[in-house]
This record gives C-alpha cells, structure tokens and sequence, in this order.
C-alpha cells in the first residue's frame, strides 16, 4: 500500500513537473515570438548607428573646424567651405571630375547598349561565351584594374600606345598619358571603360529580353526599318534602365578614386585629381580631417544637384513624349 | 531553374530569370523567305565585329598572363612573349613575391578580412531583412526612412569622422575597423527584405504551429527560399571587401597587415628601388584569381541577381 502511495505521489510530482516545464516552454515560447523581431534588427541597428549615423553626424560637427591630425580643432564657422571657392585644386578637382563623368558616360553607355543589341540579336552564336568575355573585367577589382592600366599605358613599349601607332599611325606610340595635363583623365576614361561596358551590357541586355518581342512583329508588318524599331521600341522599353543607369554612372563617376590614385601612383602630378583624391590627400596626407569633412559634404551637394538636374531633365521629356 | 531546398518553391522577385531565352520554335506558318547572300554576309560581318570586340577586351587578361613570366628587362621588348626564345621565360617573378615581398602575409590577410566581412555582413542583412519584411515592430517605419536617406548618401563623406572614431576608440591598424563597419550595408539590408517579402506568410505560420522557433524559422524556411540572393549578394560583398582599398589605406599601417590592393600599390613608386613590374604583374594575376575562382562557382546567381536588380531599379 504505502509503495503504492509514493509511486501515485512520485507521478503525480512528475505530472507537475511536467506541466511546468511545459508552461516554462510556453512562456519562453511566447517571449521568442513577440521579442523576435527586435532580436533580429537589433545588432543590425547597433552597428548602423555606431559606425554609420554617429559617424555621419559627427563629420557634419568637424566639417566646422580645423584639425591637425584627430586631437588639435579649431573652430572655424564656415570658414572651411568659404574657402573651398577660393580653394584652387579643389576647383581643379571638381572640373576633373566633371570631365570624367561625361567623357566616361558619353562613352561608355552608347558603347555597352550598343554591344546588348548586338548579343540580343537571335543571330549571333556563342552568345553566352561573348557575355562573359565582356563581362569578366569587371571582376577584377579598380585597384589591380589601375596596376594594370599603369603598364598598358606606358609611353612608346605600352600596348595601348602599341595599338594607337598600329591604328592611327600619325598619332605614333610617344604618347605619355601620365605626363601631359590633357592626356591624364582620357587614360583613367580607358581603364574605367575597360571595367564597367561590359557589366553595363549585362543590365542593357536584361533590360532588351524585357521589351514584347510582339512589338517588333508588329511593327515589321507596318514596315519600319531596323532604324525605326530602335527608336520607337527599343529605346521606349528599356528608358528606365537607361535612366537608371546614367543616375548610377554619375553618382558613381563622382566619387572615382581608385583607378586616379593607384594610374598616378608616383608620378606627383595633381593632372588627375578627382574630389575624392583631394579629400583623402587634405584628410590623411595633411591631416586635416575638418577640411576633408567638408569636402565631403560638398561631394554630397555635387552628387545630389545633378542627379536631381538629371531626374529633372528626363522627367520634362517624359511629360513631353506623352 | 535551380530547386529551393525541400520546398520547391520558387519566389517571384528573387529568382533568377533564365540567362538568355531559348530560341523560339521555327514559325512553319509565316512567310520567311530564304536567307539571301546579303543576310549571310551581314552575319559575318556581325561575328567579326563581335569577336574583334571580345579579343579587345580580353587582350589585357593576355597581356597580364604572358607578363607574369618575362624577366625584367624583356618587358617591354617583347609585345606578349618572347615566342622565339621559350628559355627567356621565367617563375622569377612569383618567387620574388614571396621572398622579396610579403605576398603570401598579405593574401592570408586579405582571405582572413574578406572572409569575416563577407560572413558577418550577409548573416547581419539576411536576418535584418527578414526581421522588415515579415514583422511589425515599434520603430520599423522610422527606421526604414533613416537606412533609405544614408543609401543616397556617398560613402566618402564618412571617411574622416570614421577615422576619428577608430582613433578615439583604438582601432587604428586592426582588421576590426575594417570588418566590424563592413558589416553594416543598407543596400544588403534592402536586397534581403524584398528577397524575403516572398517568403509565404502561411509556411511561416505553419511552422509556428509546430513550434518552430523565430529563428529557426529564418535558418530553415527562409534562408533556403532566398538562396539564389544569399549566392548573388555574397559574391557582391566578397569581392568588394576583397578589392577594398581607401579605407583599409586609411586604417592599416603595419606592413604585415596590408592586405593584397595595398600592398601591392606599395611596391610602385617606392623611392628606394625600382618597381618590380613582373613581380607586380605576378600579384595582381593572383589577386584575381580568388575572385575569378568564386565567380566561377556562383556565377548563375550572380549574373542572375545583377539582371533582376536591374529590371526592379
């Protein structure tokens, strides 16, 4: 009997225990559910707000002061910035920059879209071997892109200047892209062309597989040319990826530093400085961080003015088509 | 197109669309006439052209290759090779990166940096992406309109607060100012949670029914639904943190925690010797290769994934 009354009391403990293990899961259960979501953001947000936010609220504080190096400041007001438009290689910097955004863009998407048309074409064989073959340069990075670049085009031996003497033969092979004012941003134009026409193409071509194939036929039927198709169906059905892409070459040309500081690594001219290289020298050559600051805040001025001017412009013409 | 796991589910936004459309079937209907001498020639002409542009894009892969094994002084005598005297070539140029540089230190480097960066910043955005696109919680809108306004911000102007911000807390010259900030990525974050919004709202709830745990339900449900982004935006990472050079420049000082991009831009222009071209050639061939290497393993998403970006964009 009394063994009995122990196992009925041994159990009914293990009933209980049971049930509030079972409770305790529930409970845990019911916290992970509703805590979750904070769980989840949370080391995203703390790292965001540290190494993003902070960082973005405190250069706007430095953007006011001068510095030697992080721990001497001076407050100056909006003597950084006043002295930007006065300042005369930043100017230089700025116009550079410039330069290279529509040099590269006049260049590089006529040249890519041009190339997505071609491989659109049921035509052309081995197309997927021709896409890669324009594509690979992208994987290698601006950096070792910029390494090789400082051979290619090396004066009268440079296998650029080689293929210039063979093409254009009253031209020759003596020019020195590294030497001359004029020839340093057309040689940074070279090495970013030979990087992004293809990883361009990529984006044209998806874009092409996207217009009604339909739309050719039809227009086929009433008699437009090849010509014709282009303008008025082609370029219609792929116009937001064209917009696209000329918002993100801009955005993207205005902040080029690699391929300039590695191309002129040792060579000590300022022929192809851009913002960004003067940001990085007046920052962590001169060690100034305050001036860079601002410098970096007029970049973000610069990039947000012509986007919205570009944005602008293809609006007009898109309320102008309708 | 690829299967997703056990749950043959495909989603909409993430998958990958198809690498070129198969050609249609011959329409035996239509009136085609035959294909006439112009159209043959025109398509000759098509494939030269096309094939002149490949090899010009191609020729300085070349170019690099065949400069890895000449000698010094032959770099610029021969175009490519010395083809007629095969005993000009030379390993010389890799043995002297490793003896002479500190190659093989700056490509662990490089491998260890990457590797976290990669790691940390794709764990970090897939979760938090799937934290935006499939709960509501106090904050979220605020925080969204906060991410969307840095996206447009360019990264540069944070180069000088940042480098304050290392120096006041001691991380200058340690790989932790280059991975623990690299973790963070706005755009990772955004590519996830439209990755994830296809995720069924009914699978999630069903495994909650079973007793599936909130992050289980991200490990196994979730992940392998979004696996062709998990493989695109990898590869996107990894190859920026691996050719990531300004702020590693900025941070880094030691000469034997560079990593490949600095170290090799450190052997031009040093005052003291003259720069070893092949052995700098030699470098950069290899630099590329673990990227090349990657890209050849994810290549389908990649492309895929770039592809799809565009067409939402």
């Amino acid at each position: 009997m009394t063994v009995a009354a122990g196992d009925e009391t041994r159990s009914a403990r293990e009933v209980e225990a049971a049930a509030a293990r079972e409770r305790r899961r529930e409970r845990w259960w019911r916290w992970q559910h509703r805590a979750a979501p904070y769980l989840f953001i949370s080391p995203f947000v703390i790292l965001f707000c540290c190494f993003l936010l902070y960082p973005l609220c405190r250069s706007i504080v430095l953007s006011f002061y001068k510095t030697a190096g992080p721990r001497q400041m001076q407050y100056v007001g909006f003597g950084n910035y006043l002295f930007l438009f006065k300042d005369k290689l930043f100017l230089a910097a700025v116009a550079n920059t410039t330069y290279f955004t529509v040099m590269f863009l006049t260049l590089q998407i006529p040249i890519s879209l041009a190339l997505a048309v071609i491989l659109n074409s049921r035509r052309v064989k081995f197309r997927n071997f021709f896409r890669f073959a324009f594509f690979s340069s992208h994987l290698v990075g601006n950096v070792f892109v910029a390494v090789i670049f400082s051979m290619l085009l090396a004066q009268r031996h440079g296998l650029i200047n080689k293929a210039i003497g063979l093409v254009l033969p009253f031209v020759g092979t003596e020019l020195n892209w590294f030497a001359k004012p004029e020839l340093a941003m057309p040689a940074v134009v070279f090495a970013a062309l030979w990087i992004s026409i293809g990883y361009a193409m990529i984006y044209f071509l998806a874009a092409l597989q996207s217009v009604d194939r339909e739309l050719y036929e039809a227009a086929q039927v009433d008699g437009a040319n090849k010509w014709h198709q282009f303008w008025h169906i082609t370029m219609p059905g792929i116009r937001p990826v064209l917009i696209f892409m000329i918002l993100v070459g801009t955005i993207g040309s205005y902040q080029l530093f690699e391929l300039p500081y590695v191309l002129f690594y040792g060579v000590w001219t300022n022929y192809a400085i851009t913002i960004v290289m003067y940001l990085f020298q007046m920052g962590f050559e001169a060690g100034d961080i305050g001036y860079a600051s601002a410098i970096g805040w007029m970049l973000v001025l610069i990039i947000f003015v012509v986007s919205l001017i570009q944005l602008r412009v293809t609006h007009v013409r898109e309320e102008a088509a309708s | 197109m690829s299967k997703t796991g056990v749950l043959n589910y495909e989603p909409p936004g993430a998958a990958p669309p198809p690498p070129l459309p198969a050609l249609p079937p011959p329409q035996t209907d239509v009136y085609q006439p035959r294909r006439s001498i112009a159209q043959i020639i025109g398509s000759i002409v098509l494939h030269v052209v096309i094939a002149a542009l490949a090899i010009i894009s191609l020729v300085p892969f070349f170019w690099l290759i065949c400069a890895t094994f000449k000698r010094h002084e032959d770099m610029f005598t021969y175009t490519f090779l010395p083809w007629s005297e095969p005993k000009r070539l030379t390993w010389s140029n890799f043995t002297w990166l490793f003896e002479k540089e500190q190659f093989g230190q700056w490509l662990l480097n490089s491998l260890f940096v990457s590797s976290c960066n990669t790691v940390l910043v794709v764990a970090l955005s897939s979760i938090g992406g799937f934290a935006l696109a499939k709960y509501q919680f106090a904050g979220k809108k605020p925080l969204m309109l906060l991410m969307l306004a840095t996206m447009m911000l360019p990264s540069q102007v944070l180069l000088p607060s940042s480098y304050e911000l290392m120096y006041k807390i001691g991380w200058l010259d340690s790989y932790a100012a280059i991975i623990v900030p690299g973790a963070v990525s706005v755009f990772g974050i955004f590519l996830f949670m439209q990755a994830m919004k296809t995720v069924p709202d009914e699978l999630l709830q069903a495994g909650r029914v079973d007793g599936c745990s909130e992050i289980r339900l991200w490990w196994e449900v979730a992940l392998p639904i979004v696996r062709p982004m998990i493989g695109a935006f990898t590869l996107l990472s990894f190859m920026s943190a691996w050719n990531s050079f300004l702020w590693p420049q900025i941070v880094l000082q030691t000469q034997t925690k560079y990593t490949l991009p600095i170290g090799l831009t450190n052997m031009i222009g040093q005052p003291s010797y003259i720069t070893p071209y092949g052995a700098l050639m030699a470098g950069t061939l290899l630099s590329i290769l673990p990227v090349a290497i990657l890209f050849f393993i994810l290549q389908r998403d990649f492309i895929a994934g770039l592809a799809s970006g565009a067409v939402k964009g």
